[in-house]
């Protein structure tokens, strides 16, 4: 297969940031945020996507969706970073159709229809301590009657505060990970939201005893694998739309701003460095699309790939937010121009499903050394 | 369309039944590469490797079956390379008139420049070398002065070219002159000539790696028939230009120099494993970890760049990009491979270094990153070219 977007993927590409450049540009997450908005997203849009066909994009057209894979989610992500859009399409249309693909019939007729739609939001509780380690994972979930009952708390959970169905990762028995289904309005679940730095929420849940039916375990240890790769891969594409958003910003300035006479993207000094992070972001892209092509054929060399593809977009767009900032130079420092929000994007999904050293590590055991 | 699946499985028989088993070894350095040739000296297995791979035409496996290659699709040669991966077998055969000048012949060559050369390219009968820096002609290359005058039917060639690789054991070059001094790019040609033509005179230049892989090369009233013009007169740039993409994609597949993996398997010699069964030195571990993930990004840039040159998609100064990311990956590479061995690889003339291999291959990547374009120079073709800022 080879290594760029057929033309039907190109095609969702289109779609994807024609709306989102009219809906829901930069300006439309600054406006959200200068409003106070307390949600940390906007309903109405993601009803748009649904009405785009957008949300169900890895659902399974059994189930309502359109059956496609990582690659085509990818390509809404990355216009969705270039566009700073507040949305759950990540939490919700990539981690959770892949964490509810092998639910019960009951479980998914309820919620896919709702996530096709727009009208639900899902999102992933994984992370425990400040840094992203599933290995460590404590939350338990001990078989209760038929079902379990889960004891743990979590952070980081985006869109926690508002979100309708949580896939929480939890340990069965002191044993294997296993993700389960569960309602945050239910008894046992307390839920506190935090803003983060670049105005999105995430919350903090505490589980105590909550008590779930057999069936509210959507998948085990595979589906936890394959929920982790959903989010880091989709995550690295998100990534990949930041950079890339930033840094076409920052090339239009570079063309346009007059120093000593000249456009300043005439310096040597400035057009080696934003050559050289071209080439990274261009790596990092490439990485993260041979992830996606692998994961959605099944093919085993997937791991390292999503492994190299979050490491690699996230060191790529790191360095992209910085350059902008400094390239833009006075201007980039306030907040009246946009091109900072695209920095404080870069360190919230930096973060997400484990940053560059967390999968340089795993890459590192995976060789053998 | 071709079923590749079908392809893909008679090609692993073949290669199975055909590649010995000494050519499914990894190449210990770059002495273990087949460069072909009048004066080639080649194991028996080799040798065998070599013809039986070129019988096939699968040597240059994409190039016409009419010049000695195997008429394979892009989609079937990518699997052809895969599977000569998944076996460990080893490239039949590396040489510039594959991997330089054999696409300029296809490209701008007329059919008896094409018959003539591309087939002894395809079976490593002839080793080309390049003719194109000079000593007042570096990264400023379309300055160059080595003057080719018409006279009759022949051209009379005079002057010096540097940093000729392998001059000195190659059997013909293809080599940038001035025609013209009217315009600077549209003043020079492309020609081609035999180095065994009177006049013609090698000095290999000893580098801080203590080889030699290139040469001074002097032309003393050189005598070249008028039909090894390739291309118009005075158009040679285009030929030229064309050539250096290729040229910067070949260097660039040195990023692909074995993988980060292999980094970290030195290093376990040196160092050891902690009780988790990690490189028992936290900080050389993390260096080598990140280095992996540049590598492995790098492998798929590089792979997404061919694809899309293949499917005339692509930039062609992505070429340039790609040979400034390859080089400079490999030269990490190197500085890491030389911390990972540590004192041991120091050695500059051992017969447990292999002649001081690991040091002197760390040396000669320094040229990485300079020969074919410096990094400086490529990085002002991707700014200008691929990013448009101003200054073109």
């Amino acid at each position: 297969m080879p290594l760029y977007l057929t033309d039907e993927q190109a095609m969702v590409a289109d779609t994807a940031r024609g709306f989102l450049a009219d809906n829901a540009p930069v300006a439309h997450a600054r406006a959200l945020r200068d409003a106070g908005d307390s949600a940390g997203l906007s309903r109405p849009l993601w009803r748009q996507l649904g009405e785009l066909g957008l949300n169900g994009i890895m659902i399974p057209e059994a189930d309502g969706g359109l059956g496609l894979g990582h690659v085509e989610a990818g390509v809404v992500l990355e216009e969705i970073g270039r566009n700073l859009t507040p949305s759950p399409f990540l939490q919700t249309a990539v981690a959770g159709a892949t964490a509810l693909r092998g639910a019960a019939p009951e479980l998914r007729e309820r919620w896919f229809p709702r996530m096709v739609a727009g009208e639900a939001v899902v999102s992933l509780a994984l992370d425990e301590g400040a840094r992203h380690r599933p290995d460590a994972i404590a939350c338990r979930a001990e078989r209760s009657g038929n079902g379990f009952r889960l004891t743990g708390a979590k952070r980081f959970v985006a869109h926690g505060h508002v979100v309708d169905l949580l896939i929480v990762v939890a340990r069965v028995d002191d044993a294997g990970l296993a993700l389960f289904a569960v309602d945050p309005g239910q008894p046992g679940v307390t839920r506190a939201a935090e803003r983060l730095v670049d105005s999105s929420f995430a919350a903090t849940i505490a589980l105590d005893g909550v008590e779930v039916d057999g069936d509210a375990m959507v998948g085990g240890a595979d589906a936890v694998g394959a929920t982790l790769a959903a989010v880091r891969t989709g995550a690295a594409a998100e990534l990949n739309g930041v950079a890339a958003g930033a840094t076409a910003m920052t090339l239009d300035y570079l063309r346009t701003r007059k120093q000593f006479g000249q456009e300043i993207g005439r310096f040597q000094a400035l057009q080696h460095r934003a050559a050289h992070l071209h080439s990274e972001l261009t790596a990092a892209r490439a990485a993260t699309l041979k992830a996606q092509q692998l994961l959605d054929a099944g093919d085993a060399r997937a791991e390292r790939a999503v492994a190299v593809a979050k490491a690699a977009a996230t060191l790529a767009t790191t360095l992209a937010v910085q350059e902008a900032v400094q390239m833009h130079g006075g201007i980039g420092m306030t907040d009246e121009h946009d091109i900072g929000l695209f920095m404080k994007r870069a360190r919230v999904l930096a973060e997400l499903g484990g940053d560059a050293d967390f999968h340089a590590d795993a890459l590192a055991r995976l060789s053998g050394y | 369309m071709v079923d590749l699946s079908a392809f893909r499985q008679e090609a692993r028989a073949w290669l199975e039944a055909n590649c010995p088993p000494a050519m499914r070894q990894p190449l210990r350095s770059e002495k273990d590469v087949v460069w072909g040739g009048r004066n080639a000296v080649l194991t028996d297995d080799q040798r065998l490797w070599l013809d039986r791979m070129a019988s096939r035409g699968w040597t240059v496996p994409e190039w016409p079956v009419a010049y000695g290659g195997g008429g394979l699709s892009p989609e079937e040669a990518k699997v052809l390379k895969e599977e000569m991966r998944a076996l460990g077998c080893r490239s039949p055969l590396d040489s510039f008139g594959i991997s330089m000048l054999g696409p300029a012949l296809l490209k701008f060559g007329n059919e008896d420049q094409k018959r003539e050369h591309l087939p002894k390219i395809a079976r490593g009968e002839i080793r080309w070398c390049q003719g194109y820096s000079e000593p007042g002609a570096g990264s400023d290359l379309a300055g160059l002065q080595t003057r080719a005058v018409l006279d009759g039917d022949r051209f009379i060639v005079n002057g010096q070219k540097v940093w000729t690789s392998y001059a000195d054991q190659a059997d013909w070059i293809f080599c940038l002159v001035r025609t013209s001094t009217e315009s600077k790019q549209g003043g020079i040609s492309f020609l081609l000539f035999d180095m065994a033509s009177p006049g013609v005179s090698t000095k290999p230049i000893l580098l801080i790696s203590g080889s030699s892989p290139f040469c001074e090369t002097f032309f003393d009233d050189v005598s070249v028939p008028k039909e090894n013009l390739v291309g118009e007169l005075n158009r040679g740039w285009d030929v030229a230009k064309y050539l250096l993409g290729h040229e910067r994609e070949m260097i660039s597949g040195m990023g692909l120099g074995g993988s980060g993996a292999s980094i970290g398997r030195r290093a376990l010699q040196t160092v050891g494993v902690d009780d988790q069964g990690r490189l028992d030195d936290p900080l050389l571990r993390a260096r080598i970890a990140h280095h992996e993930v540049r590598a492995e990004a790098f492998s798929a840039m590089l792979e997404g760049f061919i694809d899309e040159l293949k499917a005339g998609r692509g930039h062609p100064a992505g070429a340039s990009m790609v040979k400034y990311h390859g080089t400079e990956l490999n030269k990490a590479r190197h500085e890491l491979l030389m911390s990972a061995g540590g004192s041991d690889v120091l050695e500059w003339e051992s017969e447990a270094t292999r002649g001081g291999a690991p040091a002197r291959d760390w040396l000669r990547t320094k040229g990485n990153s300079i020969e074919g374009g410096t990094s400086e120079i490529q990085l002002g073709i991707v700014a200008k070219h691929l990013l448009r800022l101003p200054g073109a």
